[in-house]
């Protein structure tokens, strides 16, 4: 056995992680990759799988007509992905704004505390999503707590309308997402020495400029991640602009989620779902393929 | 002469603790001044007062009769090469040594001359669009120095300036440092723990032990008359001997310690007075057999290391006195051998340091 560990160990260590991801997340994004090229059909399961294997032998028969579709009828598609990018656009902004001074605060205090704050920071992922969305919509509700104090406070008389806004929703992604725009720039801000600072104010450097030239560009890996972590799941994002958002707030999440369970056409909603996966990675691909041309 | 720095009765507290107390020296334009001690000591924290990242207690701070205290760190003509360097790691070469001067009304054509003058001065030209992380040690150091002196400061703070370096790159560095302050004139202050190091840059020594300034002088006043039995021990190899004074024989003092001494010293001393006797290795001879001189006894060789130029014994005399002495190999002894087991060690009268005890 302890042969075994000695000889396989690292492999298994490379290999096990793989394996979980080849399974639960490579094998489910080729189903949906093939029930996009699928024909639609009333059946269960709704389609007619366009690559299938069994005992009548493997056949492959793609087609194209739901990406032709939605070609089609682009206009219907287009309103919701620019929604959806920015809303997406803004609350990572947001978040960003957020972010970083407490990111900064943390990274800059002592130990102890440090470990205190992003255990805080933490905190509102240990209750589930959907109850703090709707504690938020009890806040917000123009009978809830802070209509309540406005209206005591003499600031308004009518209560001041805030659900069903963009407000309500960048309140609820900004909730939501900011432990995950904080935690990668406290990683980049933490590792910065402080005696760098301390050069630049040496050398002759305010306030304001040594944040431009020496603490923002030395944090830009955690800008570019903790935007990718926000920006990627919010322009998916199906709940909470279902539950704060008005009516007209038509975003792709919610275009997906009417064609799977209203029309029950999979395929078109997989095709949908495959094309905003494209949209979000090819900036990505690109960004790094940049990267290791200035590199070399 | 008005002093071109002048530090006077600075303290700094954290809460009872006192990292730097009372110190207060003067500096000549152009002097390369040595702060020397433990780690711990205070030293760094009085270069940062100086570099105005720290805000003294008490005391005051001039430079060239300019009062400092009031001075943001960015408007003080002081500037400091720090431990690590601290480059900036996003930037060149180029950027990082003039990133003073940018923050200057310089026009950009001077910015460039006076940047290629200081690669020349520290014998980088040609890598003013390196990173930082591709640079050697010794490299980062050099760029360092030049990004400190591009503001042309009045006083440079180098925080232990060679400790990242290994030991033969040190000395090479060493010479560079010396060379450069010359050449510029600039005023120097180096905080350091090393001795050799003090020893060989500066033209004064500040040796400083629990925030306290003990002793100011040069390399070699600190070296041969140490005023404390701190500073003794803490500046070179020393051994010491608990003595009491026994009488003064016209020109020498007869102390009595494990055996009776013979020491020279303009001092007056009280019979049956306390002191203690300090002698540096290299003043002390060891030979086979006796030499008649007036200091000497016999010992026995507890260990050796050989050292190259010479080599280095530990000896025990009589009553247990341990010695530490160092004979150099600039002519062949038979004292040398490995197989001496015992010898005889003697030392003038004028060698001996005596201190408080």
């Amino acid at each position: 056995m302890n042969y075994f560990f000695q000889r396989f160990g690292r492999q298994i260590v490379i290999w096990l992680p793989l394996a979980w991801l080849l399974l639960f997340f490579m094998l489910p994004l080729i189903e949906m990759i093939n029930v996009s090229f699928s024909e639609a059909r009333r059946a269960v399961p709704p389609y007619n799988p366009a690559f299938q294997f069994g005992p009548g032998g493997i056949s492959f028969q793609p087609v194209v007509d739901n990406y032709y579709l939605i070609y089609e009828y682009w206009e219907d598609y287009l309103w919701p992905a620019v929604n959806s990018i920015r809303l997406a656009f803004f609350s990572t902004l947001y978040c960003l704004l957020f972010a970083y001074p407490m990111a900064w605060w943390i990274a800059r205090s002592n130990k102890s505390l440090q470990h205190i704050l992003l255990i805080l920071v933490l905190m509102p992922f240990w209750t589930s999503s959907l109850l703090r969305m709707y504690a938020l919509i009890g806040l917000l509700n123009p009978n809830g707590f802070i209509n309540d104090i406005l209206i005591w406070a003499g600031v308004t008389v009518i209560p001041i309308q805030m659900m069903q806004t963009d407000f309500s929703i960048y309140a609820g992604m900004v909730l939501t997402y900011l432990p995950l725009m904080i935690l990668p720039l406290y990683a980049s801000l933490v590792r910065l020495d402080g005696s760098i600072i301390e050069a630049a104010a040496d050398l002759g450097a305010r306030k304001w400029d040594i944040f431009k030239t020496i603490i923002l560009p030395l944090s830009i890996p955690g800008i570019i991640a903790g935007s990718l972590l926000v920006f990627i799941p919010a322009v998916g994002e199906f709940v909470i602009p279902a539950l704060l958002g008005g009516p007209e707030q038509l975003m792709l999440g919610k275009v997906i989620w009417t064609e799977f369970f209203r029309n029950r056409d999979w395929p078109v909603a997989s095709a949908i779902a495959i094309i905003l996966i494209a949209i979000i990675i090819l900036p990505i691909v690109y960004a790094r393929y940049q990267d290791k041309e200035g590199i070399s | 002469m008005a002093p071109f720095i002048s530090i006077k009765n600075i303290s700094k507290k954290y809460g009872n603790f006192s990292a730097v107390d009372n110190v207060s020296f003067n500096l000549q334009k152009g002097e390369l001044f040595s702060l020397l001690g433990p780690s711990g000591c205070g030293k760094t924290t009085l270069l940062r007062i100086l570099a105005g990242f720290e805000v003294s207690n008490t005391g005051s701070f001039e430079i060239d009769g300019h009062d400092m205290d009031n001075v943001d760190p960015a408007d003080r003509p002081v500037n400091i090469m720090f431990q690590h360097y601290a480059l900036f790691p996003h930037m060149s070469v180029f950027n990082n040594i003039s990133y003073g001067l940018r923050r200057t009304s310089l026009p950009k054509s001077e910015i460039k001359s006076r940047v290629e003058e200081l690669l020349e001065l520290v014998r980088l030209s040609g890598m003013s669009e390196r990173k930082p992380k591709t640079l050697s040690g010794g490299q980062k150091q050099r760029v360092a120095l030049a990004r400190a002196l591009a503001r042309r400061p009045k006083l440079l703070l180098l925080d232990e300036p060679l400790a990242a370096l290994d030991k033969k790159l040190r000395s090479d560095t060493q010479f560079e440092i010396c060379k450069i302050q010359e050449q510029l004139g600039t005023t120097f202050i180096v905080v350091t723990h090393d001795q050799e190091e003090a020893m060989t840059l500066s033209t004064r020594i500040g040796v400083m032990n629990e925030g306290k300034l003990i002793q100011l002088g040069t390399p070699k006043e600190i070296y041969e008359q140490p005023q404390t039995s701190f500073v003794a021990d803490f500046v070179g190899e020393i051994s010491f001997l608990e003595a009491v004074v026994k009488e003064n024989k016209n020109t020498h003092w007869l102390m009595q310690a494990a055996v009776p001494i013979y020491v020279s010293s303009d001092s007056n001393f009280n019979v049956g007075q306390k002191v203690k006797l300090a002698l540096r290795p290299e003043k002390i001879s060891l030979t086979s057999r006796p030499t008649g001189n007036i200091n000497e006894f016999k010992v026995d060789i507890l260990d050796f290391a050989f050292y190259g130029a010479g080599t280095q014994y530990r000896v025990i005399g009589p009553e247990g006195v341990k010695l530490k002495l160092y004979q150099s190999h600039n002519q062949p002894s038979k004292a040398n051998s490995p197989m001496l087991k015992t010898g005889f060690v003697n030392f003038s009268p004028e060698a001996i340091i005596v201190l408080e005890s």
